[in-house]
């Protein structure tokens, strides 16, 4: 019987029949439905014949292009999630008044609101901006795909196997329940020894692994791989916040993988970083991973202001207004955002100086945010504005996130930070600038860019449903935990003793049904578009008359992008062309040096994920196994030396022959 | 004048009809992956700065060091840079075999290195100062560890690259590689000094 024990014990390490949560009803409903979709989507797949595709063609694929769009799915399907996540939040929030203890129990509902916070940080805004800077930037800078192909493939694979860890503990075992940043000593091994922390852990650290190369892969494609002509004061404003954001990844993902290096030593190996005891400091995690995290959420919204600016510049037919002043508050802000971490903890007790430094920095950054929005108004100024979805997007998206942004600086008075720390407050505050600032700016480029990438524009009228019931549905979200928030309600509050706080969280959830309502219209708006695709095809690749490179080539783009690398005379280059009297070259074609495609970073995502499973449940040989294969599969890889091809001439000449054919057809 | 107005009246030129040839960006890539590791150490380096007096009660630099075995350590892998360098120098002569053999060398030296830092940490646990006695220790293993595991991870891709060179010979892919291991095993010699001064002298300094 012992021996038994230990047997199994070895195979399964800790994990038992208890961890699958067959008890929890809301849970096995979930799995049900998980379940069943999943079947008839793997079902679907194998019907229509179709795994020899998507593998060949997308899983393996080294085209930036493609990678970009499976970015934005795997942001779309973790959407859903976090946003089930929020709406069970609003409505258990609005229900457990009066002695109630809602339908969520406590242990319940620490878990959704930590998964909720890691779910959109990580792997809804991450993977959705990473996805549009790398299919965006590759074609605003003439290139043909980015300096490390292979790696960028690799770091899709590993943010998905981040995602997937994640998901795999709604079912297998527990996630954690010390809140999106796992403050010690609650996330330690004293005060939570289950498997949620280190299924938090894992999750991002393979992820993180993911996110830094595919920073170093952005930046070194931007620094190296710009059209000739193109100089950094020429390149369009996207890629310049692209290049900032990815810096900024460069410069603090290590910090926070460190971190979390130590937190997990604490966890699994008895040090003393993060304890009580032993000489052990808690608040140097606090310290070190706001040090990554305020940097974070200016990761995810220069790129979102890359956005705005260039929507406002297409639909306003103008130069943006004040090009230069806009790159310098860009990296103003990049460096500013380094310099602000410890207002996220100004109740530490570090004293007056440092409150007052920290305070009056994170206040000067609200003035290049400032300096932008004056430069969009100016763009707009005497422009002439088409009302299309995107710019519903972009001026909704300025008047939302003034607001957030003077929240922000209230909540940057040290002395009222005391009184909001923590409270509703400061969760109407973020939220404000984050969906007003990173998720409209990240609709505005669904919207812009889709027909590029697929060849149609979408339907408008679902584009602007869904933008109002978003905007409203914001309002109704979050301007009552503003009010909350100043009563005192603080946040991660499963239940509550004051009848007369109820109102206000029936109305946020009443707001978040709308926002519900607004990401309904989004995907019936992509459904409806794709049925009438034959009436919103764009046959010209420019749809918008836009002024950045990559309206220049074909809607979609040829797997080699551009058959001839652009010139640069100017920044808006391609709107230079236009007006020059550019011709789109028809012969000469040449033979075009392309990488191969591999499957090496599927591999070592999937042996990531056992590897980051057996850790996490203490199956110890499963995890040797796994990290010895990671290995050994890296090293083979590097015995391939076979890793690129030429699209032959004549290829090359039948899809150009073909576009242009097509292009005379409609003219 | 004329030749502003030449130069208006000129057709400009939109596209290269040559192939476009951007150059390498591997060494900037690797120098940036560079930078963001030193992140890691930076993190390593500020919790010990921070942490590195936590004794709780338990043994101090000063009980724990030796600094001769940690002195005659720091040779080794400062010599290891050296003969990883004359590595360099014969690549650059186009010869195999001797780059090959100082690659050897180089792996040799940091083995010994490795073997060393294995010994310092066996005696420490042995001596009931293992990382979970106290936050100072915590630090040290994690700061000198992770360096270790670097200088590892090094050693199997010295033995990777001199298997590759013997396969291949000096081509350009290789060159490319053999030019990234030597900017990170020399990165790791510009991180040993920082632990061998801070963690080392001015822990037994006090």
């Amino acid at each position: 019987m012992f021996g038994n024990t230990t047997l199994t014990q070895f195979i399964f390490g800790r994990l038992t029949w208890e961890a699958i949560p067959y008890h929890e009803p809301i849970l096995v409903v979930t799995f049900i439905a998980v379940a069943l979709g999943g079947i008839a989507l793997l079902a679907l797949v194998t019907w229509f014949k179709l795994w020899g595709y998507l593998w060949k063609e997308w899983f393996t694929s080294v085209d930036h292009k493609k990678i970009g769009i499976m970015y934005v799915v795997l942001a779309l399907v973790m959407l859903l999630r976090g946003f089930a996540d929020a709406i069970m939040m609003r409505i258990q929030q609005a229900w457990a008044f009066n002695g109630s203890e809602g339908y969520l129990n406590p242990h319940h509902y620490d878990q959704i609101f930590t998964a909720h916070g890691v779910i959109m940080i990580f792997f809804m805004a991450m993977p959705f901006v990473t996805g549009l800077m790398n299919y965006v930037v590759p074609l605003q800078i003439g290139a043909r795909d980015v300096s490390f192909p292979f790696l960028n493939n690799f770091s899709f694979w590993m943010t998905t196997a981040g995602a997937i860890i994640i998901m795999m503990s709604l079912f297998v075992g527990e996630f954690a329940r010390t809140g999106w940043l796992a403050y010690p000593p609650l996330s330690g091994a004293d005060y939570s020894p289950g498997v949620g922390v280190d299924y938090y852990i894992w999750g991002l650290q393979v992820a993180g692994v993911g996110t830094t190369l595919s920073g170093i892969n952005l930046i070194a494609t931007i620094v190296k791989m710009r059209a000739p002509g193109m100089t950094f004061m020429k390149m369009p404003i996207f890629t310049w916040t692209a290049l900032c954001t990815n810096i900024l990844i460069v410069a603090t993902f290590p910090i926070l993988t460190a971190t979390l290096a130590l937190l997990s030593l604490d966890r699994y190996a008895g040090t003393n970083f993060f304890t009580n005891d032993l000489g052990g400091n808690p608040m140097m995690y606090v310290n070190l991973i706001w040090i990554w995290g305020h940097p974070e959420v200016y990761i995810l919204v220069l790129p979102a202001f890359g956005i705005f600016s260039e929507v406002v510049a297409t639909f306003c037919g103008k130069r943006l207004f004040g090009y230069a002043s806009m790159v310098y508050a860009t990296c103003v802000i990049m460096i500013l955002s380094y310099l602000v971490w410890l207002h996220h903890f100004f109740t530490m007790g570090s004293g007056a100086s440092v409150n007052a430094f920290f305070g009056i920095t994170t206040m000067i950054i609200s003035i290049p945010t400032g300096a932008k929005m004056f430069n969009w108004l100016f763009t707009m100024y005497r422009g002439r504005i088409r009302y299309e979805v995107p710019m519903y997007w972009t001026v909704g998206f300025m008047f939302t996130f003034v607001l957030g942004g003077m929240t922000g600086v209230l909540l940057a008075v040290p002395p009222a930070d005391f009184v909001l720390h923590n409270s509703l407050f400061l969760i109407a505050h973020f939220h404000n600038v984050i969906i007003g600032g990173v998720v409209f700016g990240l609709m505005a480029g669904v919207v812009y860019w889709w027909p590029k990438a697929f060849g149609y524009k979408l339907d408008p009228f679902w584009g602007k449903m869904s933008f109002w019931f978003w905007q409203i549905g914001f309002f109704f979200a979050f301007m009552p935990l503003y009010v909350l928030g100043l009563m005192g309600v603080t946040r991660r509050v499963s239940q509550f003793e004051d009848p007369s706080l109820q109102i206000w969280f029936i109305i946020a959830a009443f707001g978040a049904v709308l926002i519900a309502l607004g990401i309904a219209s989004f995907i019936i708006q992509i459904a409806v578009s794709y049925l009438r695709r034959d009436q919103l095809r764009d046959f010209t690749g420019d749809p918008w008359n836009g002024r950045t490179l990559e309206w220049s080539t074909s809607s979609p783009p040829p797997e080699y992008n551009f058959a001839f690398t652009p010139v640069v005379h100017d920044h808006d280059s391609w709107y230079d062309m236009k007006n020059r009297g550019y011709e789109r070259p028809l012969g000469g074609f040449k033979p075009i040096h392309m990488p191969k495609n591999t499957g090496t970073g599927v591999i070592l995502a999937g042996l990531s994920i056992a590897l980051a499973f057996a850790l996490i449940w203490y199956i110890w040989w499963l995890a040797i196994v796994s990290f010895v294969a990671i290995v050994a599969v890296s090293i083979a890889h590097t015995f391939n030396y076979n890793r690129d091809f030429y699209i032959p001439a004549e290829t090359v000449t039948e899809t150009e022959d073909a576009r242009s054919e097509l292009l005379a057809e409609r003219t | 004048m004329s030749n502003k107005a030449l130069q208006e009246t000129e057709a400009p030129q939109f596209y290269l009809e040559d192939d476009h040839h951007p150059e390498g960006s591997t060494m900037l890539g690797f120098w940036i992956y560079l930078m963001s590791d030193c992140l890691i150490f930076a993190v390593l380096f500020a919790t010990h700065g921070v942490l590195g007096r936590n004794y709780a009660a338990g043994p101090s630099p000063a009980d724990l060091f030796d600094l001769s075995i940690v002195a005659f350590n720091t040779a080794m892998l400062l010599f290891s840079s050296i003969t990883y360098g004359f590595a360099m120098l014969q690549m650059e002569r186009n010869a195999r075999m001797e780059t090959i053999f100082w690659l050897g060398v180089t792996g040799v030296f940091g083995l010994i290195f490795l073997a060393l830092e294995l010994y310092e940490f066996y005696h420490l646990i042995l001596e009931g100062a293992g990382p979970g006695r106290s936050a100072f220790l915590s630090s040290f293993f994690v700061l000198v560890g992770t360096h270790g595991l670097h200088v590892t991870f090094g050693v199997i891709w010295l033995v990777t690259l001199m298997v590759q060179v013997k396969m291949h010979g000096l081509i350009p892919e290789n060159r490319r590689r053999l030019m990234c291991l030597s900017m990170f095993w020399h990165f790791l010699d510009v991180v040993w000094i920082g632990v061998f001064s801070f963690v080392y002298l001015m822990g037994v300094l006090g």
